[in-house]
């Protein structure tokens, strides 16, 4: 009996893998100094994002323009409702969630009628009206300034969320759920059904499938996980402002995606990494980072064509293939 | 009751007039091939009937139902199926998830099993899709369309670009199948259409040229001069 667990566990090195690196996460606070907690936090906030954009991208096949959208909008909601007086986590954080989805079956309804390079251009155009939205409506988003001030949320727990390490363990909870709920969805049959538009929309309607309310789901889900990311994020920076919501966001959010690897889930998670270090180390030395992370980019595009996961992946595999973004 | 009725469809793609005020109708089980040069509107006509693309005007019915105006997959649903012309295939997938997505995933999962063993693919079931040989992924085209014991089926030149020894394999499939399948062909290997036909309609411009058994089709002096040739021995 002993004997055939040990085979059981060698036989499965991801679940080693996984273990080991839930283990570091969770020690991790114990043996890092302010800024990397802080840094860390960043990554995992960013790296649910980047698996919700992942949903989208890699599994649906949609490459959406507009992610920080939700992001954003989420962000604002939690930052409105705490200047209205709401500072318990749990209701805005259904509230960042909730509106965030509201936003997105509203938008997909109209955006998820195109496709490819039409679907990026009008989720682009969406994305930059709100942003327009929440730069000129100065009464309620506080303009180009923002809204400042926002503290650390009340769980109704005995442990202050003040105290950084906390919230990191609020956050790590928060990050390994996600993981772990998007796992099972993408194995999920409505996961093979979405992956099925992906791989060809007028096969599945071939099959019987409303590919578009399948579309629209998947569009739903990313929103609501990237909602939860906005609620983390306003929390952790205490501020937000519509640069959240620009282009500029949505375009930082695909990059950690293809970096990283599309259609991989851990992958945009290893992108979120890269780019947020390189970004707070390299920004340490120099105001022209973006240069670098311009040829972390084209090297990704040359020579890891299905991110840094995909990349190493190929190499453990013995040069089998690995297959991200719907390659 | 037919199993496909197509009442006076016109469908135009700007100024091209690709299927003109066309009737069809095709009754239960039958074996019906549709024939006709390059661009004379087969795939248009599948795609109309299919629900993949809306004709200007006209109407289609399957299995008296005026589907004219229901969406693809809702027309998938009524036991319609069909290959496509180039492959359409979930191409990164295995097989067998090629099938189960086919099954709608949550139904059987023995049931894909015993699907491709039933034809003869199981031993390649791992393999993604794409790295099956090109007669292979011809007889998984054929495949998607059969696992969902479909009524009406619209194959698509299934026999386009494989060896002759694929295209017997593929034929013998299609003449295997129950007939209570109504099953409706476009192929340009004579030898498969008069191998498979009841009847066989020919389309030309957008227009039924004309419609008839195979012998009549044979020997039909306008089909004879605008698709098989003039001597009619040849193929187009």
């Amino acid at each position: 009996m002993k004997l055939t667990e040990k085979i059981d566990f060698y036989q499965k090195p991801r679940d080693f893998w996984r273990g080991l690196i839930t283990l570091i996460l969770i020690l991790t606070p114990l043996g890092i100094n302010s800024y990397g907690l802080s840094l860390l936090t960043q990554v995992l906030i960013f790296g649910i994002l980047a698996m919700s954009l992942d949903i989208l991208i890699g599994y649906t096949g949609l490459v959406s323009f507009n992610h920080a959208t939700f992001f954003g909008v989420s962000a604002y909601t939690t930052g409105i409702l705490f200047y209205c007086g709401w500072k318990n986590f749990w209701l805005t954080l259904g509230a960042g969630i909730a509106v965030s989805t509201a936003l997105a079956i509203l938008l997909g309804l109209v955006v998820l009628r195109s496709s490819g390079p039409y679907f990026l251009m009008i989720t682009l155009a969406f994305g930059q009206m709100i942003f327009a939205l929440a730069w000129r409506w100065r009464s309620l988003t506080g303009g180009d300034d923002g809204l400042p001030g926002i503290s650390r949320p009340d769980l109704g727990l005995p442990v202050s969320m003040e105290n950084n390490i906390s919230f990191y363990y609020l956050v790590l909870v928060f990050f390994l759920a996600t993981l772990f709920a998007l796992w099972k969805f993408v194995h999920s049959p409505l996961g093979m059904s979405v992956v099925g538009v992906r791989e060809s929309e007028s096969r599945m309607q071939a099959l019987g499938y409303n590919t578009f309310g399948l579309k629209l789901a998947a569009y739903a889900l990313a929103a609501a996980v990237s909602g939860l990311a906005g609620v983390l994020y306003v929390y952790f920076t205490g501020f937000i402002s519509p640069q959240e919501l620009n282009w500029t966001m949505s375009g930082l959010i695909i990059l950690m995606v293809i970096i990283g690897g599309a259609g991989t889930l851990v992958g945009p998670v290893i992108g979120a990494a890269v780019i947020l270090v390189l970004q707070n180390l390299i920004s340490s030395y120099t105001d022209r980072w973006p240069l670098f992370m311009g040829i972390l980019f084209i090297l990704c595009v040359m020579y890891a064509r299905n991110g840094i996961l995909g990349y190493f992946l190929k190499l453990f595999k013995g040069g089998k293939n690995h297959e991200g973004i719907g390659s | 009751m037919k199993a496909l009725e197509v009442k006076d469809i016109t469908k135009k793609y700007g100024g091209l007039k690709v299927l003109r005020h066309l009737s069809l109708s095709v009754a239960p089980g039958e074996r019906r091939a549709i024939i006709g040069p390059n661009g004379a509107g087969k795939t248009t006509l599948f795609n109309t009937i299919t629900g993949l693309s809306k004709p200007d005007s006209g109407k289609i019915y399957i299995f008296g139902k005026n589907v004219t105006r229901l969406s693809a997959y809702h027309r998938a649903r009524l036991g319609l199926s069909r290959t496509f012309q180039r492959n359409n295939l979930f191409f990164n997938l295995t097989l067998l998830d090629n099938i189960n997505l086919a099954l709608h995933v949550n139904r059987s999962p023995q049931k894909a099993r015993d699907f491709l063993q039933h034809w003869g693919l199981y031993h390649r079931k791992n393999v993604k899709v794409k790295e099956l040989s090109y007669g292979e992924q011809r007889q998984v085209e054929l495949l998607l369309a059969l696992v969902q014991s479909p009524r009406l089926m619209l194959l698509d030149e299934p026999t386009a670009g494989i060896s002759q020894g694929e295209s017997r394999v593929i034929t013998r499939m299609i003449q295997g199948l129950p007939r209570e399948v109504t099953v409706i062909i476009i192929e340009h290997d004579m030898e498969v259409v008069f191998n498979l036909a009841d009847r066989i309609t020919v389309l030309n411009r957008g227009q039924i040229l004309y419609e008839g058994t195979a012998a009549e089709v044979r020997t039909h002096p306008a089909v004879k001069e605008i698709y098989l040739g003039s001597a009619g021995e040849e193929g187009p």
